[in-house]
């Protein structure tokens, strides 16, 4: 898998998809559609549960990936950015999340099996989201000390997770908007332990978000400190996605291209949500963006965050298609340590 | 091959085996002053921070967690990378699990064979670390050359090769010892380390070596002086040789060039091991630089020279507590009064944090810090404010905050909370996806002062208009707080303040949320703001109103070219089995079954759908009780009359020319109907106009339009008035919203009696009052003044065709609202296909025609189709 990928990344700039959210919000779908009838009488309010729709409505979440898969995704992502845990806690449906990882990298199996050739094969990464909670900040000022989650709640709760999703067919595992790296290494490490039990591994992608003008993490990183504190588990390819829009994800993607020893991923938002979180960029506008991005070499897999559709993967995919893929530079062999800041010796 | 200036110095003074100082500290607890030590060693240069708890009367784990988890709200601190330093395994491992940079653990070793290191050695793999590996066997630790070089290489190789651990994450410490302590044997440690370290450079790729720099001058304790200069040059000649990182006391190291040259030269004897003597002559020498330490380094501390209030604005945006409690003092004695200290300096402080954050320029941790400033600040002058509490000082309010519905998101609201904390406000958080009713339930329990909402995903701010308008339903008067990444200005004063009629107050972070509050609270201020916001909010929903539609505006004639259409020549048209006026009456007995009643909870500000609203677990009896008492009033009304329902409809002869009707009337005359066609691009549907829906004059077809107009109020005035006047104001609203749920009744009825008989395009149609709610019959009605065909003054043309004043005494004002309050009017449209559409914005080009064609002056143009401009 691994080989197969680097080798199509070699020839060519390799797509992603776009936003699983925002198809699922244009499908209106009400408490009942998310409900099923399997949920018909759950004790608490399911929707706004967007994971729990490859149980309840897998014929909607199939269609979307379809669509992206039309527009030319060469990997498309489960539909489990909350499916841990402890994000599925805050529906009191901790116990079905192993479920939902299953049965989300199965329909995105099955809707690749369809799309696939062997010209073009077609992947799943299975998604480990970065649950609602933050292993680095405190949830009380008077005590900084402490902390909603810990480590090995993480590590639980994405080794449960990964294994769903690897049962179900996941060609790849990608965590994905990491805001907290904390959160992401205990994801990695789960990864890893899970890998080491099964035997067996997949390629790993790594995704982070930068999310405000300070170019940093939640969690207060820079990408380079960020990239260096993960670094470790030799992700296949390391990318920024979400928060910010192309423009002003540009300067991270090329300083992420500068440090990265892997491939370079980037999935933007199609902008900034405007007041009423609508996200207005264009499919054209975004991949203006992204054509600058691939004549500039920066990045070897693009797709879309919030706010994209398979229209702007579609017209991603064409601005891509004649491009070059970013050359992975030559890095002398250093140790790249980092608190906040990274610290390269 | 090594350079100085690529040198790696590693903080050691945040070790309680290392300082005494730091580890009072931690058996203290004084958590705040053991950072005060790891901040001075970043801020002396250290480039890592060597942490280290392992001490007999502590919970090394524990201390370990809780220190790294508070340098994590350090920024100052944790920008750097750590090392975690223990002997322990276990401390080792709960300290990785803390750090979310790529740390370095110090250290594992051979000591007790290859099992457990490389185990270890795997597991930091995994967690992502470098590592320091001791020169240490099963044997010991290593003393010689060979000893030190052979262990290392040994650790190197099964590092890399049995589980591939990248070689440039290992640093080997091949043992610093104590030199010239007496024993022969000792002299030569010195030199030992340094071609250890020459060979580990050259034969083992990527790694990295290090050392405990103090313990060389172990025998020279109490001697500072002595000892800095075995440091310096201990380290200029391990250096050289290729140690690349040590563990120093980052604001203690003497340049190697300003040691004096007796000193030095001396110092060098020793540390290489030049001859036998060198010892006797560095202990000969000591005396004379005992005591000539340097001046102690004091932290930079020209910042409390500033100005009282630069001093707090500084500890604010520094996050520093050290001094807040005199500063605030000093603040508090220069102000008229104690509140005013935090009014005034504190808040400005928190202002300019507002700004850094807003700009970047700060980022979470520095800001959360900066709410710990002050919070310490206030709880000092709360006593003060106590004392003289007099009636005119202000208590701090509660505010009552949740993410809305839906939502799972909380970071934002846990800020904004913690922040509204450190000012003394109390909070009582909900928690995420808390619904509407729990909100406002808890707000009236608690006794709030202020409600706040936060949401992240865009549907949230559905939700909170929601509550907003059940804030109003449910007569509420606390201010509303609206905050969260998807929350704007614009949003929360064109769709949210609409809703609700206290203030609603769009708080863009945390550091502006305290400003807002107590401005709210304050009675004074209260006033003053809310003027403030709403002169704030018309501005921004006058811009909001003037931008340009996002789907791009297209010209009348483009518009026209995309209308709606059919096959005229084959249409089938129906004509009305009786044509021209035709006036019509209904007793109440008929009508109340077509009453809608949805809308008319709504009149009384119960929402929900009728019938499930009589079920509702908030609202239901209210509902019932309401629903019976209607049904009540109509009874009376059926029985002894005071309320006429009439009505008056038209059917004519008509075809559409572009968006004109040309309608004949009962004396054979044209007559124009004007409408509005949609004038934005419709890539997926079409430019409607109403006009579309008959059919064009050359397609050389008759067809037909309708109008009607019916009231239910015929007596409403008199009958509300009487009531009024023996001071039931309950029954007054309700005979009013009777007659309106009676009109909009006799419209549905008339509708259908027009469908089926009068025009009788649908004979057959036969359908249940909840199918005729919901529209489900072929044709439509629309009223002038709404969506379809929004300009008012058309109603003229229906007044005119049905003499509607002269048959049933309906009337229009001067403004086109009808008379009595209780009546609906509108066109009848008969074609399979017409529906309902929102005419919407629509351009200059059809604006002018529109007004041409009526013959309208422009102040007439901008009077009636501003809506639509």
């Amino acid at each position: 898998m691994k080989h197969t990928l680097l080798t199509l990344a070699q020839e060519r700039i390799l797509l992603l998809d776009g936003a699983m959210g925002t198809m699922i919000q244009a499908l209106k779908f009400d408490e009942n559609d998310y409900r099923g009838e399997r949920f018909a009488d759950w004790h608490c309010d399911v929707k706004g549960n967007n994971d729990l729709l490859v149980l309840t409505q897998p014929e909607a979440i199939a269609t979307i990936h379809k669509e992206y898969l039309a527009a030319g995704s060469d990997i498309i992502e489960t539909n489990t950015f909350n499916a841990t845990t402890i994000a599925m806690a805050d529906y009191d449906m901790q116990d079905v999340a192993y479920e939902i990882n299953v049965a989300a990298a199965r329909i995105a199996k099955a809707a690749c099996a369809e799309y696939s050739t062997p010209e073009k094969p077609r992947f799943v990464a299975g998604v480990l989201g970065p649950t609602n909670r933050t292993a680095s900040i405190s949830p009380d000022v008077n005590d900084p000390g402490k902390r909603n989650v810990t480590f090995n709640e993480l590590v639980d709760a994405y080794e449960s997770a990964t294994k769903g999703l690897l049962e179900g067919g996941a060609d790849l595992i990608m965590l994905e908007t990491i805001f907290d790296t904390l959160n992401a290494k205990a994801a990695a490490f789960a990864v890893e332990n899970v890998f080491a039990e099964l035997g067996q591994s997949v390629p790993v992608l790594v995704s982070g978000t930068i999310t405000d003008a300070s170019g940093r993490t939640l969690s207060g990183q820079t990408t380079e400190a960020f990239y260096n504190s993960m670094r470790h588990i030799q992700p296949i390819a390391f990318g920024l996605n979400c928060a910010l829009g192309p423009d002003a994800l540009r300067a991270y993607v090329a300083e992420l291209s500068n440090v990265c020893e892997g491939l370079v991923s980037a999935h933007p938002n199609a902008g900034l949500p405007n007041e009423f979180g609508e996200y207005d960029m264009d499919a054209v506008e975004m991949a203006q963006h992204i054509e600058e991005w691939a004549s500039s070499g920066l990045v070897n897999i693009v797709g879309g965050c919030c706010g994209s559709t398979p229209e702007h993967i579609a017209t991603m995919a064409k601005v891509v298609a004649d491009k070059a893929p970013r050359i992975i530079p030559d890095l002398p062999v250093k140790m790249r340590l980092s608190g906040l800041e990274p610290f390269t010796h | 091959m090594q350079s100085a200036s690529s040198f790696i110095n590693i903080g050691e003074r945040t070790n309680v085996t290392g300082s005494a100082v730091f580890k009072r500290l931690i058996l203290n607890e004084e958590y705040e002053a053991a950072l005060d030590v790891a901040r001075q060693q970043v801020e002396n240069g250290a480039q890592i921070i060597d942490i280290n708890m392992d001490e007999a009367m502590l919970d090394s784990k524990a201390a370990m967690v809780r220190f790294l988890n508070l340098i994590a709200s350090e920024p100052d601190i944790s920008r750097v990378p750590i090392m975690i330093d223990s002997s322990k395994w276990e401390v080792i491992e709960a300290g990785l699990q803390c750090v979310q940079g790529k740390a370095v653990v110090n250290s594992i070793s051979l000591k007790e064979g290859p099992e457990p290191f490389l185990h270890q050695a795997r597991l930091l793999k995994r967690y992502g670390a470098a590592t320091v590996v001791m020169a240490f066997d099963e044997v010991g630790q290593a003393d010689t050359i060979d000893r030190k070089f052979e262990i290392c290489k040994r650790s190197y190789d099964l590092l890399v090769n049995e589980v591939g651990f990248p070689p440039e994450d290992i640093i080997f410490d091949p043992n610093i010892f104590a030199v010239a302590t007496g024993i022969e044997e000792h002299n030569n440690y010195a030199v030992d380390f340094i071609e250890a370290t020459r060979m580990i450079r050259t034969q083992l790729p990527h790694a990295h070596v290090s050392g405990g720099l103090s313990n060389i001058s172990f025998s020279f304790r109490g001697n500072n002086p002595v000892r800095e200069a075995m440091h310096s040059v201990f380290l200029y000649h391990a250096i050289k040789a290729g140690m690349d990182m040590a563990i120093v006391n980052a604001g203690q190291l003497e340049v190697y060039d300003e040691i004096p040259q007796e000193l030095r030269d001396a110092v060098e004897d020793v540390i290489l091991n030049r001859h036998p003597e060198a010892t006797d002559r560095l202990l000969e020498l000591a005396p004379k630089y005992q005591g000539d330490g340097k001046a102690a380094k004091v932290e930079d501390l020209a910042w409390r020279d500033y100005p009282v209030n630069k001093r707090l604005e500084h500890a604010l945006v520094k996050g520093i507590t050290e001094y807040i409690i005199e500063d605030t003092e000093a603040a508090r004695l220069a102000a008229e009064k104690p509140l005013h200290v935090i009014e005034g300096p504190l808040m400005d402080g928190m202002n300019v944090v507002g700004d850094l954050f807003g700009e970047g320029k700060m980022f979470l941790p520095q800001v959360v810090k900066s709410a710990r400033v002050m919070k310490q600040a206030v709880a000092y002058l709360q006593p003060f404010i106590e004392a003289e509490k007099d009636g005119t000082t202000k208590s701090n309010g509660k505010i009552v905050m949740a993410t809305v519905k839906g939502d799972v998101h909380d970071i934002g609201k846990n800020i904004v909370g913690v922040v509204l904390q450190c000012n003394n406000f109390e909070v009582i958080d909900l928690g995420v996806m808390v619904p509407c009713d729990k909100i406002l339930q808890v707000a009236r329990e608690e006794n709030a002062d202020m409600i706040g909402l936060s949401g992240l995903i865009t549907p949230s701010l559905d939700e909170m208009v929601y509550v907003a308008k059940e804030m109003q339903r449910t007569g509420m008067d606390l201010p509303l707080l609206i905050g969260g990444a998807t929350t704007s200005k614009a949003h929360t004063a064109v769709k949210i303040d609409e809703h609700y009629q206290h203030p609603t107050v769009y708080v863009s972070n945390a550091s502006r949320a305290v400003g807002v509050c107590q401005q709210l609270l304050n009675k004074d201020t209260r006033a003053v703001f809310a003027e403030k916001l709403a002169k704030e909010y018309d501005t921004v929903r006058l811009q909001h109103a003037r931008k340009k539609p996002r789907t791009a505006p297209v010209t009348l004639a483009q518009a026209r070219d995309n209308k709606f259409t059919c096959d005229w020549a084959q249409a089938e048209i129906i004509p009305p089995r009786k044509l021209g006026v035709t006036e019509v009456s209904a007793d109440i007995a008929t009508l109340r079954q077509y009453i809608d009643w949805t809308p008319f909870f709504m009149t009384w500000s119960l929402a929900g759908k009728y019938p499930r609203i009589l079920q509702d677990e908030i609202v239901g009896e209210e509902a019932t009780q309401l629903f019976a008492d209607a049904n009540t009033m109509l009874d009376r009304l059926e029985q002894q009359g005071g309320l006429e329902c009439k009505g008056v409809f038209g059917l004519f002869k008509a075809n559409s020319v572009d968006e004109r009707i040309v309608i004949e009337n009962e004396a054979g005359e044209d007559c124009i109907a004007h409408h509005l066609r949609q004038q934005t691009q419709k890539p997926k549907g079409f430019n409607y106009c109403l006009a579309d829906y008959i059919a064009p004059k050359d397609s050389r077809r008759t067809d037909y339009v309708g109008a009607f107009a019916v009231t239910g109020g015929i007596g409403e005035d008199e009958l509300a008035k009487a009531y009024e006047q023996q001071g039931d104001d309950y029954n007054s609203i309700m005979v009013k919203a009777i007659a309106d749920r009676l009109a909009e009744a006799f419209a549905e009825y008339l509708h259908q009696q027009v469908r089926v008989d009068y025009w009788g395009y649908a004979p057959d149609e036969s359908l249940d009052n909840n199918a005729l709610i919901r529209e489900q019959y072929q044709g439509i009605r629309p009223a002038p003044g709404y969506a379809a065909c929004p300009e008012h003054t058309e109603k003229q043309l229906i007044w005119d065709l049905l003499q509607v004043e002269e048959r049933i005494g309906m009337q229009l004002t001067s403004s086109y609202a009808m008379w009595p309050g209780a009546s609906v009017s509108g066109w009848y449209f008969a074609h399979p296909e017409a529906r309902y559409f929102a005419v919407a914005q629509i351009q200059a080009d059809q604006a002018q025609a529109y007004a041409d064609a009526k013959g309208w002056t422009e102040r007439e143009l901008e009077q009636w189709l501003a809506p639509n401009l």
